[in-house]
């Protein structure tokens, strides 16, 4: 039977579906979300178990082609140094974030502009600001206001997360070096906020937050979006867009948990599964009108990848440190992040530092390391990292390259038969001196703090968190997906509303953005509900 | 874990021999130490984890196992399990060597179970309980490290 059309549909739960369902609620609309994932028991989360570490190398491991459960699609990424970290399920990605919460700043919105690279967006830092404050309010941040790296703002903070024992001999290595450091703004709640209570260091944010002080969205928006009227549905898992005779998309047909076909009617559609799965839906997407996939005259779906090359720098301390306490992001240097004409790249990174790891995780890296023996030496090696080890990863900015890019595989499926995304992926010259450069200033920055024994990794290789730049905004429909207010181009009731609209990807963490995004696009629909497809 | 955590283990699928296989190599990887007081990884309550976390990755542990076996009859002549000490010391060297991603699950699953061990959180003071619901302290630090950063100029570029 099919139902009645709905006047709005939302595909996927994360971080930006959350927050346009909660905006747009407001309308009183019938809103439905479809969400392939299942809604989040916070209390199955690895931290509530004595085997947490093994947990979130297995089920609630990042990576989908390891996790493999019956909600997650596969990823043919053979042709990327850089795998995709993801989540399915209501939250998405929030699920698993570290809740680092930078914002943009106001030179990432004009690379062109600045430094004649890349593309400048449709929008800035001012049209977002009201948004990024509007987001912080739902999500909670944690921080402290007047970090000289940023345009100053009015966001309400909660006091930052505490510097702890790896902060302190971190932020001492900066100031020997006379280098930027700031506490981190964190989407963690350091007092109770919002129904939620605050963070008590489980220090397995990486693994969901069984105490519900990081804010992934099934706790900060969707509750406020399901009392207002909107209506979720889990484990419908979508194949393709459909659109009618005028190139208006009219619904979508999607499975539900036992793989049961069904047509769902909607009147605005909004693709919201970030830069992997939003270009494979629409790439699914095919028709007689749109036999390149949907909204693609441009032919710009699925290209332009950006991920964010991550290097990690880490040291072993003579002190003890918080190791495993504690959650894992505490304070951020952007001494290099804006442009500097005396470097041999352009753009920059930040420097987050990562407070400490686990037994488990310490064991496994010293022994494919070789700095943790089989045999007799084990526990003297074991003891002389565990508590010992920390420093940080650059997170570096990721210009587009039209070959980076999502397209189908033509042999590999999901459960449903879906043709699954294949990515193909190369990191360029500015990436790899940037991350030369990273590790450079980072381990002089630990060597600085007292660190010796210094060990790193570029690309981290499963460090493909931020997917971004797949159906980028812009005003010309010849070199844009969307226009400067998420809708499509070429279907005019089509909206894209997460990291797949990054023009660049700045050198933070996306999630912040994406969100006031997500909350600018539906003001924008708001106000324009009488002449929405004009 | 506890005595108490592995009470009611089902019988793993292992034979005998992969049992007996896997349980000579978590203890050269993890052997008992005098020094540090602390069982090894084929210690009885360690070892019964170990076969129940494999169990959940049965196929490649038992190719895993089946890789080292089949490289000491070929080097060997003779089983893994009958081999001598030395000789298995040399062969596991070999065995990483040739087949790192095995040895590598081998040695991440008898970690995984090592360190939830009560006896070795103990020896390492840890609390021997779940991060959840307790959680644990972490101290604020010296926030007067931020003043030289406090007194810096805005550093960031302003938009065109």
């Amino acid at each position: 039977m099919t139902e009645q059309p709905i006047d709005v549909l939302i595909i996927g739960a994360g971080a930006s579906g959350a927050a346009m369902a909660w905006s747009l609620a407001e309308t009183r609309m019938r809103i439905v979300c479809l969400e392939q994932g299942d809604m989040m028991k916070p209390a199955n989360y690895p931290s509530a178990g004595r085997d947490w570490e093994a947990r979130s190398q297995a089920e609630f491991s990042i990576s989908p082609n390891q996790r493999q459960l019956p909600v997650d699609y596969p990823i043919a990424e053979e042709g990327s140094p850089i795998k995709v970290a993801n989540f399915n399920g209501v939250g998405g990605g929030t699920v698993l974030y570290a809740g680092h919460f930078p914002r943009f700043h106001p030179s990432d919105f004009h690379v062109k502009s600045l430094d004649g690279v890349a593309d400048d967006w449709p929008v800035d830092y001012a049209t977002l600001a009201p948004h990024y404050a509007e987001n912080d309010r739902m999500m909670g941040v944690a921080g402290l206001p007047g970090d000289p790296a940023y345009p100053g703002d009015n966001a309400k903070r909660m006091p930052p997360l505490p510097l702890g024992k790896t902060g302190e001999a971190l932020a001492k290595g900066f100031n020997k070096l006379n280098w930027h450091w700031w506490p981190s703004d964190t989407a963690i709640t350091t007092e109770p906020y919002d129904g939620r209570d605050k963070c008590i260091n489980l220090g397995a944010c990486l693994s969901g937050c069984a105490q519900g002080a990081k804010a992934s969205t099934d706790i900060t928006y969707w509750p406020h979006a399901m009392r207002a009227g909107v209506e979720l549905r889990t484990r419908c898992r979508v194949r393709e867009i459909t659109v009618d005779e005028d190139g208006m998309a009219t619904g979508v047909i999607y499975y539900d948990g036992d793989g049961v076909e069904h047509a769902l009617q909607a009147h605005v559609v909004v693709l919201a599964c970030n830069g992997v799965g939003t270009p494979r839906i629409l790439l699914n997407s095919k028709s007689i009108a749109f036999p390149d996939g949907l909204a693609n005259s441009s032919g710009l779906v699925g290209k332009n990848l950006m991920f964010h090359p991550y290097a990690s720098i880490m040291g072993v301390f003579d002190e003890q440190l918080d190791g495993y306490k504690g959650p894992n992001k505490c304070i951020r240097s952007q001494e290099f992040y804006e442009t500097d004409t005396t470097r041999d790249f352009v753009r920059g990174y930040t420097l987050e530092i990562v407070r400490g790891f686990g037994p488990v995780s310490t064991a496994i890296s010293g022994l494919q390391r070789n700095k943790i023996p089989w045999g007799a030496g084990h526990h003297r090696a074991f003891r002389s990292l565990f508590n010992h080890v920390a420093g940080m990863v650059a997170i570096c900015e990721d210009l587009p390259e039209e070959h980076n890019r999502v397209t189908l595989d033509p042999d590999l499926k999901d459960s449903d038969g879906i043709p699954a995304p294949r990515i193909n992926y190369t990191l360029s010259q500015n990436s790899l001196k940037m991350m030369e450069h990273a590790i450079a200033r980072g381990s002089e920055v630990l060597r600085a703090a007292g660190a010796h024994d210094i060990f790193t990794q570029a690309p981290i290789s499963y460090g493909g968190w931020h997917l971004m730049g797949t159906a980028r905004m812009g005003t010309d429909p010849a070199r844009s997906v969307v226009n400067e207010w998420g809708r499509s181009h070429d279907v005019k009731n089509l909206f894209v509303i997460d990291g797949s609209i990054f023009v660049t990807s700045a050198g933070v963490n996306p999630t912040r953005t994406i969100q006031a995004l997500a909350l600018y696009i539906a003001e924008q629909m708001k106000q324009r509900l009488a002449n929405l497809f004009d | 874990m506890s005595d108490q955590d592995i009470t009611g283990v089902a019988a793993t699928s292992f034979t005998d021999e992969e049992t007996q296989i896997l349980k000579i190599l978590v203890d050269m990887i993890i052997p008992a130490s005098d020094e540090y007081s602390l069982p090894g990884a084929a210690d009885a309550v360690i070892f019964a984890d170990i076969l129940a976390t494999a169990e959940a990755r049965h196929g490649p542990v038992c190719a895993a196992l089946s890789a080292l076996d089949e490289l000491a009859r070929e080097s060997q002549d003779n089983g893994f399990t009958a081999l001598d000490l030395d000789q298995r010391d040399g062969l596991v060297v070999e065995f990483r060597r040739l087949h790192p991603a095995a040895a590598d699950l081998l040695a991440t699953i008898t970690v995984q179970c090592y360190y939830r061990d009560d006896r070795v959180m103990r020896a390492l003071d840890m609390e021997t309980r779940p991060p959840f619901p307790a959680g644990f302290t972490v101290d604020q630090g010296d926030w007067s490290l931020l003043n030289p950063v406090r007194g810096r100029p805005e550093f960031y570029r302003k938009a065109p």
